[in-house]
């Protein structure tokens, strides 16, 4: 292998590892945008799209639907997942956030994290405590460019995540709705007194923040192969760290920070000991920080409360 | 807008659109509105004029349920309102530019307009109350596709009142539209209120450019540390001894 396909092969790592971690980041963002708080159940909620995109895959797989409908498998596998963690980040606003809306800070935070270990505990009951093996979909076919190899697997989750975060941007910036999201998230009261009804918008963001995650859940599967319980625990700091260094609140920096992180991550493992690649996510975030606190495309919170 | 001496006459038949009748408001522990009792005539200008910290904002904020009336009733267009919350309020065929402007810093000007339709679905009206907004505020149209937070303060001044009327209200709230406004751009501000008033839209004016504010208005409330003090037509209150020396600065 010659050093431009090298880099290329690196270029495609780093995209497909940034899709993932953008997706998850957003959906961090999102939470926080409308409601201030880190939903620190986020990952377990990853996971459990995970999981259900495996229960889904399992069960069509047995009734060998997969080999006669590939197309439908995926849009099953996906919609599922998405549509059931949804409904779960919905139920879990209810429960654990809604409630404390007007309390302390730290008694939400409390709350997410408490949430985060029931999440978790109840997957270890019902899922187990080893990994469980993924149907592999895509087989290790694929297409070389420029002589780096990219599998079909890989080149399905890139553009998929593409996809979602165009729907994404689409939605939330020419849809009434989106639109009425991103009021409640600038200026709650205002909002209200627009007669936007600011439950309604919470829940939105509460389905779709979980759902993008949940895709990313079904992608790691797929494309490592096996799922676990806690599997969630590394991506939800990968992810976290991508919101805030995008700037925690905007849906341009989660894909930022998330592409970065994921690029920083596949140059580290490429040229350096990979065993240490972890610790680059928190050297770019320490550094970021230290340069500018509110993130890449954050903005000054005195700002946006004028 | 000159006043007749019908003033009292137009009062007493007009029928009221906004009722407020002893309506107590806390923050916490701070007694901020102590028993207001005003009548708004549908169709009118009326203005509550004080000092700064006065509970002026406050009334407007309670009238919209963002502060919950703890006693006394508020009734708009003969419906009590005081237990609504602020988006069923809205909903009634009220709207408020509130104190700060409260512009939707990372939407465009455009958008900004588009949420003070949010209620309504007749997009070929809406459309058309666009056009309006930007015939009331050329200066908006030229803005149209820039960020609310990067508007100057008359400009966003000027997109709060355009985002208050594209809910189409039949009663507008507004807090001190001149607050830090060049005294050109104050009066043109004030122009404009009256031309909205034409069409048929009452007005409550919250303000502490006093003459300004009584000089465009039929009605005026004086407002002192939670209460309201002294109630008559504008033109009177004008020539008010009291208001003169507290509050026109005479």
């Amino acid at each position: 292998m010659d050093t431009s396909s090298f880099l290329v092969q690196q270029l495609i790592n780093a995209l497909f590892l940034g899709s993932i971690y953008a997706l998850i980041a957003l959906g961090y963002t999102m939470v926080y945008g409308i409601i201030e708080l880190i939903n620190f159940a986020h990952g377990e909620l990853f996971t459990a799209g995970a999981f259900i995109g495996l229960i889904v895959l399992a069960a069509l797989q047995k009734y060998g639907f997969v080999q006669t409908h590939f197309v439908l498998t995926l849009f099953l596998v996906f919609g599922m997942a998405m549509a059931y963690v949804g409904v779960l980040g919905v139920a879990i606003e209810h429960v654990a956030y809604k409630p404390l809306r007007n309390a302390s800070r730290l008694a939400a935070i409390l709350s997410a994290l408490g949430m985060s270990i029931f999440l978790s505990n109840g997957m270890m009951l019902s899922q187990g405590v080893s990994d469980r093996a993924y149907p592999a979909l895509f087989g290790l076919k694929g297409i070389t460019i420029i002589g780096a190899r990219i599998t079909y697997g890989q080149v399905f989750i890139i553009i998929l995540s593409l996809l979602l975060m165009v729907a994404l941007n689409m939605f939330v910036n020419w849809t009434k709705l989106g639109k009425a999201m991103r009021a409640t998230a600038q200026n709650q009261v205002m909002a209200r007194m627009l007669g936007i009804n600011i439950d309604r918008t919470i829940r939105v963001t509460f389905i779709i923040g979980p759902a993008l995650g949940a895709a990313a859940g079904v992608m790691v599967g797929m494309y490592y192969g096996s799922v676990r319980f806690d599997m969630g625990f590394i991506y939800m700091i990968k992810a976290f760290a991508a919101a805030i260094l995008g700037g925690i609140g905007s849906i341009p920096g989660a894909v930022l920070g998330g592409m970065i992180i994921g690029g920083v991550e596949v140059a580290w493992s490429a040229f350096l000991p990979s065993a240490w690649k972890d610790v680059t996510t928190f050297i770019v975030l320490i550094l970021v920080l230290y340069f500018k606190p509110s993130g890449i495309l954050g903005e000054d919170v005195s700002e946006t409360r004028v | 807008m000159k006043q007749t001496p019908l003033g009292n006459w137009r009062r007493a038949i007009k029928p009221s659109i906004l009722e407020l009748k002893n309506v107590h408001t806390y923050y916490g522990n701070i007694h901020a509105l102590k028993g207001i009792s005003c009548t708004i005539p549908s169709g009118d200008i009326a203005c509550l004029i004080g000092a700064n910290g006065a509970g002026k904002s406050t009334t407007l904020l309670t009238i919209f349920g963002v502060q919950r009336a703890a006693r006394g009733e508020i009734r708009f267009k003969g419906r009590p309102i005081h237990r609504l919350r602020p988006e069923q309020v809205a909903v009634q065929g009220i709207s408020q530019a509130p104190e700060g402007r409260q512009i939707f810093a990372r939407m465009t000007t455009l958008e900004n307009l588009e949420m003070g339709a949010y209620l309504r679905n007749d997009k070929a009206e809406v459309a058309g109350d666009m056009e309006w907004v930007f015939g009331l505020f050329p200066r908006l149209k030229d803005r149209a596709r820039q960020l609310g937070g990067t508007l100057s303060g008359g400009e966003q001044q000027m997109l709060a009142i355009g985002r208050a009327l594209m809910a189409r209200p039949e009663l507008l709230l507004l807090d001190e539209p001149s607050l830090g406004l060049a005294p050109k751009l104050v009066e043109k501000i004030f122009e404009t209120i009256l031309e909205i008033n034409k069409n048929g839209v009452t007005i409550f004016l919250v303000e502490q450019n006093a003459h300004m504010a009584l000089s465009i208005s039929n009605t005026g409330y004086v407002m002192e540390t939670g209460r309201i003090v002294l109630t008559d037509s504008a033109a009177a209150l004008l020539k008010n001894e009291k208001v003169k020396k507290a509050y026109l600065g005479e």
